[in-house]
Formats: C-alpha cells, structure tokens, sequence
C-alpha cells in the first residue's frame, strides 16, 4: 500500500542537485548502515576466507606434520565422493520436503487460527511451543520418547492397528527426521502466514462476500495473492535454516543407517570430527556455499521481483 | 493508537533498560565468581570428561578433594562420549590449552604419546607415595604407556562378555558352558526367541560408530579368524573370514535379536536386557553394574555371566579403558596430577566403595579392587570373569593371523574412527535389511584400502 | 492514509479480538464450534511430546522406560534435584548474558541498517540485502576449525564474549530483513509531513518511526533470542569450563553407558524453560509484530 512512496527518496534537500551534497547525502544515508555491514563482513568474512585457505590443503589433524598444500585437490576428491552425492541429494529432499510441509500444513494451521473459536489463544500457545524447544532436545524427545521401538508413544498409539513394532528411524530415516523438523518449523511458517492473514484489509473480503462468492474463490483470488510474500519469505528463510540443520540429524539418527539420512551438514561434520580432515571438510563447505548461493541467487532475484516495486492490488 | 504506543514505548524504556543493567550485573557477578583462579595461589583445574556414571560419581564426590587439598579448585566440562572425543581431540591437537586434565582411552594415549601431545606421568608416579602404579592391572597398564612408559592412569577398564537370564536358561532346559562358541550361543538363541513382539533371544549392537557396533563386532570378527589387513596393510575386509563372521553377526541380530536393531548402542541393549525383554547380551563388562542395579533393572539378580563366545582364539574379550592424562599445553600439571591421582588411587576405591555402593566402584583398573572383601561381596557373580577377561585380552596379537596393528576392537591407527565409523554405517544399513551384507563388506573394503594405501608407503 | 494503517490495525488481534469480519449469519458459529474442536485437538496433538516430556521428567527413571508409557505415577522430584545438584546455575547465567548481550547488540546494529535500506535507501540496496542472507549460506560444521583456530590465537576460547559476537553475526542477517520490512510500513506521507513541518530527524525517529515499527522490534528481538538460546553447535565447540551454555549443558546429561530418559526429560524441561516462557508471554506481540509488516 505505501510501499511505492517509501522506495522513492525522502524530500530532497533545498539546494539544488549540486555533485557535492548528493555524496554528502549518500554517505549520510550509507552511515547507519555501515556499522552492521563491518561488523558482518568481520565476522563472517573472516572465517570464509580461512576456510577456503584450508580447503586448499590438506590437513590431518590428528597426523601431525601432514599439512600440505594441495591446491584443488579436495575439490576433485568431493566431486569424486559417490557418498557427497548421495547425501547432497538428501539434503535437498529433506530442506524442499520439509520447508513446503510446513509451509502447507502452517497455512491450514493459520487458517484455522484465524476463525474465532473458544480458547484461540492457549491453542496459538501449544502450536509454537514446538519452535521454542532446544532443536538438541526436541530431536532427542523424537528418537527416544516417540520413535522407539519399543517404548515410544507412536508405536504405543498405532498398537491397536497393528502397525507397532515399526521400527521408524532404522526404515524410515528421512522421514523421520523430516518429520521432527517439520514439527519444529511448522509454527514458524504458521505465525507468518497467520500474520499475513490478519494483515489482509477486511473490507474486500467484505465486499466479495457480498457479491455472493464462494469460500474457496475468494481464498483462491483474493486471500492467496495476498499471502504469496508471506509464503515466499516463509520458503527462502526456512530453506536457508533448513539447508543448515545438524543438531536433528547428530540427535535423532547420526546419519543412519548407512547415509540414509545425512545431510551435508552431517557429513561435512564426520569428515572434520571423525576423520579430522580440515582441507576435505573445508573444500566441501566451500562447495555447499557455491550451490546455494547459485540456487539462492534464482530464488531471491525472484523474490524482490514480486517484493519492491511491484504495486499489489491490496 | 499512535499516541497509546508512544506512551506505552516511553514507559517501558526504563524498565527495559533497568532490566538490562541487572542481567549484565548478575551476568557479571557470576562470572566473576567463576573467572578467579591464579589469585590467592588457587589453582583452577580444568577437566574434561566423558558423562558416564562413574564419572558422575567421581565429580560428586570432588568437594572432598578440593576440601583436602585447599590451594586447586575444579571445573568440569563433561560431555556424551562422541562430543567430548571431538572437542578433547580438537584441543589437544590444536594446542587449545582450554583442559588441564584430558579423558582419553586406550586407543587415543599410545598415538598422541607418540605425537608429543601428553605428558609423561612416570615422573609424577615416581613422586607419588603409596600410588601403587604396579597394582594396575596389566594389560590395562600396558595398553595406556608407550615405549614403557605411562602417560595415561586408567580410571576404569572393562572388557566384554556375555550376560544371560540364568532363570530362563534353567526353564528350557540348557546349560551354559564354561566357555561358549558363537554357534553355541545362536543355538541358545534360536532357542530362546518368542517371536516378534514379545522376548527375543540376544542383544547385540547395530548402532553404527567405531565405538558402538564395531567393538563387539570386531571380536566376532577376530574370533573367526578375520582380520582388517595382512602385514603388508592390504585391507582384507572381504576375506572369507571376514564375510563369514560379518554374515554371523547380522543374520544372528535380524533373526532372534532385539527390535530396532540398527538404532541400538549400549543404552537401547541395557534397557532391553534391563527390562527382560532379551534373553542374552554380548557386551562391555561394566554393563553388570547396571543391569544388577535393583533401581534401574527388573532382572537384577537373576543373571548369569559366560565368558565372550570365541571360535578360533582361546579368548575374545575386548580391552578397553578410560584414562586421563595430563595436555603438554598446561601450565599447571603438578596440580593435575594431584586430582588425578587421587581420582584413580586404592583410596578413591574406598571412597566410592563405602558413599556410594560397592556396585558403583569403577571397575577394571586395579588388581586390589578383586581382592577387596566388600567388593568381592556383592559382585562375585561377574568380578572373577572381569579380571581373568581382562588378563587374557592381548591387544598386541589380537587376531589367529599376523597383523600390523593393535587393538583388538578397534584398529590403533588415527584413520580409524573415521573408517570404522563409515565401515560401522555400512553394516548397520545390512542390519536395517537396506543393503546385503556383500554390498556392505565391498563399500568397507574400498574404504580401508584407502587408507591402508597411505600406510604402505 | 492514516485511515488505511489503522484498519488492519483494529483488525489485528490484540487480545484475542477477531480478525474476520464478524458473521451475521447465526450458522457461521455453529461451523465455528467444529473448527474449535479440530483447532484444539490438532493444538494439542503438537503439543503432546512437549507435555510428556515434562511428565516424564517427574518419573523416576524405572516408571520412566515401561512398554505400556505410564500416566498414572507417583511423581517425584529426584530428576530435578539430580539437575540443580549438577550445577546448572553458571550455564544458565551465561546464556542469559549471550542471549541478552548478543540481542541488543543485534539490534543496535540492524535497527539502523534497516533504516538505512529502507527509508532513506542506499543504491544497491538489493545487493547489500543478498550479501546479507548469503552469509547464512556457509554451514558452520565447515567453518567450525578455522574458526577454533582463530579463536584460539587470539586466546578467547571458552569466553563468553566470543560467543556474543558470533551469536551477533549469526542473527544480524535476518534482523535486518525483518527490521526492514517494518520499517517499510511507514507511510511515506507521514515523513514528509514531519520534514515539512521543520522536525530534525531524530525527533522523527523517536515520536513517529519508533512506535510504529516498536512491535517489530520487539518480534526481531524475540526471533533472535530463541535463535541464540537454543545455539548449540558453537557453544560447544568453542567453550570449556567457563563459558558453556544451557544447550551444552543438556548434552552432558547423554550418557553412552546407563539409563537417564527422566533425568534427560528433565534437564531439557530445565533448558527449554525459559524461552518457552518467554516465548508465550510475548506470542501476541510476535503476531502483532509481523503482521504489522514482516512481508512488503
């Protein structure tokens, strides 16, 4: 609604457009913005550059003396890797799956949310209590409390339907992690998506509503196109999130069995804890920050499309 | 609107701004309780260890030493047995300095000894009145010193052997041998397994880790007479021994084993066996003192106790110890030794022995525990097997054929927890059903020619 | 256009109050019962595991690992005094201090970011917003050891300020995203009055931007506390003694060799609980917050 006048320039200042003032002004407006763009460029910046540094060596830890350089040698060894290729193709399944389940199930969980019900607000509370949780605890409570065999509560509650004894993280690895993270960022894309419901101006539903349409048509045309930034920054933010995960996967099922369910992250992980690889575990970051910021950049060009500039028929 | 959140926003800066001050002063006051050391000649003493019962015990039992010795204050830093491999590896090996006193094992003191990266302890058992470093068991001494000298003290050692339910095995009629074979005990099991749903007839680890279902499998695997590589270190993990005794394991574990199989370490077994719903469990020997616990167990008592199952070797017992050892990189190890020699000396048995429960005594580092009446006392059902498993267990020669490593559970090599881990990962997927137990042993054997290639040269 | 702003803003929930025009048919309620009931049982059903967590943390450890999950016990407070015993006081206290020191910090940092890209915008401000997300890009696993090693030269390992400053550099990101998007529902049109009128800019800031965007200062604040409580992998890697965090904490309750399930559930009742808490007080204003703008 305001968004188009926001973009133009404050008011210009009264002395004409002389080269002088205009880089004055333009430092005046880079100065807030600088202090979070040093700081950010420090600390991020610096570790980035050291790993790419030590992703041209290669370096055991735990074998003093072996640091060489071996310029792009780990490069060619990941891509070599069958197993970084699996379990790439497992990152992407469980940061798409899980991101758009969330997205899907928080809308009709926002929906839900939005109709005036007894007790709204105590079942707003119990759904966003699952992303307040230490991810460390909220996967340990899916492996042990709901998941075992034996003893979890989702054998235990299948058990008159003679489905209990299913061994749910040794057959179904992925899914059970994507369903712990699902559970865990549902609420998120919910809150989003609720908030973007509430910001909907009620005076053209109104009107649609008395223009005699459907439920389901003024969802479709007016409610949709509204949500859709909301939808989309609920995509980029949790697939950035997710793409990251490490704490589920270390907790829940330690990227069994087999590789069935690592994740990049995970793996990365092993190779600089376990094998204490630094330069293999360095060049396979530096490579898992190429593809996204490759798939980033489609997704966000988009993105700002629709964002700025664009004026919404709101 | 406007005008009721300008005022809202006025009112709530002082209080937000006073509940700042007082976080950063109850921050500061509390970590500038804990930031002395050095001051008033106290010596704060940085401990990193693993988060296992008895050494939950050994840091509620610390106040006393503090109490005796006033000029050493102590902080702990205890982590789950992965995390603190990783950080404690991490540190000594970067020269982190954060740990005056480091856990290790059996596996890591030989190696970093060599590397420079511990300190020798002779000298300081050397000044150590009444320590008794000859009272360590053997085998336990020897595989914590390098060229002779020690440079990790055991805090407790253990080995593996099998536990049954010895009422179970009375009501179908079978007798334990004094020494069983693994077809023996798949016999047993075969026997004794209800059926899905209901008890089943042994434990065994599928948890892929170096440390979780390799250990118990490479005994198997050593029992058979497999080995990880020939003296020219030319990996030999599908060898007909090697397939042979894999095959053993997985088939046993997906036949008559325990559910969730490729999910269960030594946690998911204890509770299993705990709970009575397996009849057997082949795993580490301080296991007894959890499944004897009346607290924790509702088998307690009725268990019996069988050296490990072998085929091909007289014994098969693993050899594995906790240890702690002093960083190079610590300014304070006269300090750090004092803690560790109390944590790991007679007294400290006594301690543990007389406050705690002759139950909860670390097990398998000293010779005098098994001669201790008290101890004697409420563990003689498993403590004589502990001992005599712990003295056969020879990681020098561990398998029928030559090998150019030691260890007997584990390969002593740097390279190994990653190539068992991702070995261990393979086979647990053979356990899950997802791959064949060839397909496994073919993706392992690439993996430890890999690293046997290095080794070569 | 103060009309418009407002709208939404009456619509909003506040308090429970309806955002959906109210139904004059009577049937509309009816149908709003059903949804009632499916809304509380799906409420509850997410809720469940937290809820039988804590249960299980008041079990002891035997009623803890039954086949048949227990609901009937005799509840006791072992678990928590096995907790406390252990020490949970000093981590708790630094990660409040990170927590807290990071956040502020954050926003100190972004809320004038923000300003700077949205209200009075940079050139390139599109760039500046990517370079800011793609820093997010790089998983820490693969950073962790240059990192240690940075750390470690400049002799701040197991220091608590290391961890604000990294918390600081993870949050800052989508602080200013968020801080952006509210700052973006300012009308212009009011701005332009107030330079019209003569008003220095800080009074601007102070009597008109701020208590517009406030709320959503407060929804970036709570984002960025939850993010920094629940950080675990830094936290572990690089502290020690001194400088661990509740999340690390948790992890030394993992036992390879026992059985704790209740002193687990309640340690992580323990660490779970303040934000939680934290977490519900504020709900309202988290939606308030970021449906006043998080998207434009």
């Amino acid at each position: 609604m305001t968004a188009t006048t926001v973009e133009r320039p404050a008011p210009a200042p009264p002395t004409g457009g002389a080269p002088m003032i205009d880089r004055a002004e333009g430092w005046r407006r880079r100065g807030p913005l600088l202090p979070a763009l040093i700081f950010t460029i420090i600390v991020t910046q610096i570790p980035f550059l050291l790993t790419l540094y030590y992703s041209l060596q290669s370096w055991n830890l735990v074998r003093p003396g072996s640091q060489s350089f071996v310029w792009f040698q780990n490069y060619v060894d990941v891509f070599a890797d069958s197993q970084f290729r699996g379990v790439a193709l497992n990152t992407v399944i469980m940061t798409l799956g899980s991101v758009l389940i969330a997205v899907v199930l928080g809308l009709l969980l926002a929906l839900l949310l939005n109709r005036r019900f007894f007790g709204r607000g105590v079942v707003r509370t119990l759904l966003i209590t699952p992303f307040l949780i230490t991810p460390v605890a909220a996967a340990l409570l899916w492996r042990t409390v709901l998941l075992d065999p034996t003893l979890g509560l989702v054998n235990f509650v299948l058990s008159p339907f003679g489905a209990d004894g299913t061994e749910w993280i040794s057959e179904y690895p992925l899914a059970s992690v994507m369903a712990a993270l699902v559970w865990q960022w549902t609420p998120f894309m919910m809150l989003l998506l609720l908030a973007g419901l509430q910001s909907q101006p009620t005076d053209q539903l109104e009107a649609a509503r008395v223009d005699g349409a459907s439920s389901w048509s003024i969802f479709r045309e007016l409610t949709l196109p509204h949500l859709r930034r909301f939808i989309e920054l609920g995509v980029v933010l949790g697939t950035i999130y997710l793409v990251n995960t490490f704490d589920t996967v270390y907790m829940m099922t330690q990227g069994g069995p087999g590789t069935a369910s690592a994740n990049l992250p995970f793996y990365i992980y092993q190779r600089a804890f376990l094998g204490f690889d630094i330069g293999q575990s360095a060049a396979m970051g530096v490579v898992v920050v190429v593809l996204t910021l490759i798939a980033a950049s489609f997704a966000l060009r988009l993105l700002f499309r629709t964002f700025s500039g664009e004026e919404e028929a709101a | 609107m406007r005008g009721a959140a300008r005022r809202r926003g006025r009112g709530r800066a002082p209080a937000v701004l006073g509940a700042i001050l007082a976080t950063l002063a109850l921050v500061a006051g509390c970590s500038g309780a804990g930031a002395l050391g050095g001051a008033d000649g106290v010596e704060t003493v940085t401990v990193a260890i693993v988060s296992n019962p008895q050494m939950e015990d050994a840091i509620s039992l610390s106040p006393q030493f503090e109490a005796e010795n006033p000029g050493i204050r102590l902080r702990f830093v205890s982590l789950s047995e992965n995390e603190a491999r990783a950080k404690i590896t991490a540190s000594v090996a970067t020269g982190g300095g954060e740990f005056d006193v480091v856990m290790v094992s059996n596996y890591e003191t030989p190696q970093w000894a060599q590397n420079g990266w511990l300190t020798d302890l002779e000298p300081y058992i050397a000044r150590t009145p009444g320590y008794d470093a000859a009272d360590f068991i053997p085998s336990v001494r020897d595989s914590l010193s390098y060229q002779g000298r020690m440079y990790s003290v055991p805090f407790y050692g253990e080995s593996s052997f099998l536990m049954y339910r010895k009422d179970l095995f009375e009501q179908a009629g079978i007798q334990m041998p004094a020494q069983p074979t693994w077809p023996q005990v798949a016999e047993f099991a075969a026997r004794l397994d209800q059926g899905q749903g209901q008890r089943r007839g042994i434990c065994l680890r599928g948890k892929p880790g170096w440390g979780e279902m390799l250990a118990p499998l490479d005994t198997v695997i050593n029992t058979f007479g497999g080995r990880w590589y020939d003296p020219q270190w030319r990996a030999q993990l599908t060898s007909p021994e090697v397939r042979q005794a894999v095959q053993f394991y997985v088939d046993l574990v997906r036949t008559h084993g325990q559910p969730g199989a490729s999910q269960s370490g030594f946690s998911e077994c204890a509770t299993q066996f705990g709970q009575g719903q397996v009849a057997m469990w082949y795993d580490a020997t301080s296991a007894a003192g959890t499944v004897e616990d009346p607290a924790e167990s509702t088998v307690a008592g009725r268990i019996g106790y069988a050296p490990a199952p072998v085929v091909a070797t007289p014994s098969s017992g693993w050899l594995y110890s906790w240890s702690l050892g002093i960083p190079q990189t610590s300014p304070r190890k006269d300090a750090a030794w004092r803690f560790m020699a109390w944590m790991t000396d007679k007294q400290y048995i006594q301690r543990v022995g007389q406050e705690i429960g002759w139950t909860s005594v670390p097990p398998g580092s000293r010779r005098s525990t098994y001669a201790n009446p008290e101890y004697q006392r409420v563990s003689n059902a498993y403590a004589p097997l502990i001992l005599e498993g712990l003295q056969r267990a020879n990681p020098a020669q561990p398998t029928v054929q030559p090998v150019p490593y030691q260890g007997i559970q584990f390969v002593r090599i740097p390279e190994f927890q990653d190539l068992g881990t991702r070995v261990s990962q393979q086979i647990s997927a053979a356990i899950a059903g997802q791959i064949s137990v060839d397909e496994a042993l073919e993706q392992s054997q690439n993996y430890a020619q890999t690293v046997g290639e290095s080794y070569q040269r | 256009m103060a009309v418009t702003t407002s709208t939404p803003a009456d619509a909003r929930d506040t308090a429970g109050a309806g955002a959906e025009p109210t139904p004059r048919r009577r049937r509309g309620r009816g149908a709003n019962v059903w949804l009632g009931v499916v809304a509380w049982i799906i409420g509850i059903a997410f809720f469940f595991p937290v809820l039988w967590m804590v249960l299980t943390s008041f079990k002891t450890e035997a009623d803890a690992y039954t086949p048949t999950p227990k609901i009937i016990f005799e509840p006791t407070l072992e678990q928590y005094e096995g907790v406390f015993s252990s020490g949970i006081g000093p981590y708790l206290a630094n990660s409040v201090g990170a927590t807290v020191l990071s956040t502020l910090l954050v926003l100190l940092l972004a809320v004038p970011a923000a300003f700077a890209l949205s209200l009075r915008p940079v050139k390139k401000t599109q760039d500046v917003l990517f370079f800011f997300i793609s820093t997010k890009m790089l998983p820490v696993v693969a950073a962790i050891v240059p990192i240690y090693v940075v750390v470690n030269e400049i002799g701040a390992l197991d220091n608590i300020w290391t961890l604000v400053v990294l918390y600081t550099g993870m949050n800052l990101p989508i602080a200013v995203w968020m801080m952006r998007s509210f700052f973006l529902e300012v009308p212009g049109e009011l701005l332009e009055q107030a330079s019209i009128d003569g008003a220095p800019l800080w009074r601007t800031l102070r009597e008109i931007v701020l208590p517009i965007v406030s709320p959503g200062i407060f929804a970036t604040a709570l984002i960025c506390v939850i993010f920094a409580w629940n950080e675990f992998f830094f936290a572990v890697n690089l502290t020690a003694a001194n400088a661990g965090t509740v999340p690390v904490f948790l992890v030394g309750f993992i036992t390879s060799e026992g059985l704790y399930w209740a002193q687990l559930s309640a340690a992580a009742t323990l660490a779970a609980l303040p934000v939680v808490i934290a977490g519900w007080v504020a709900q309202n204003k988290l939606v308030q917050g970021l449906s006043f703008g998080a998207v434009k």
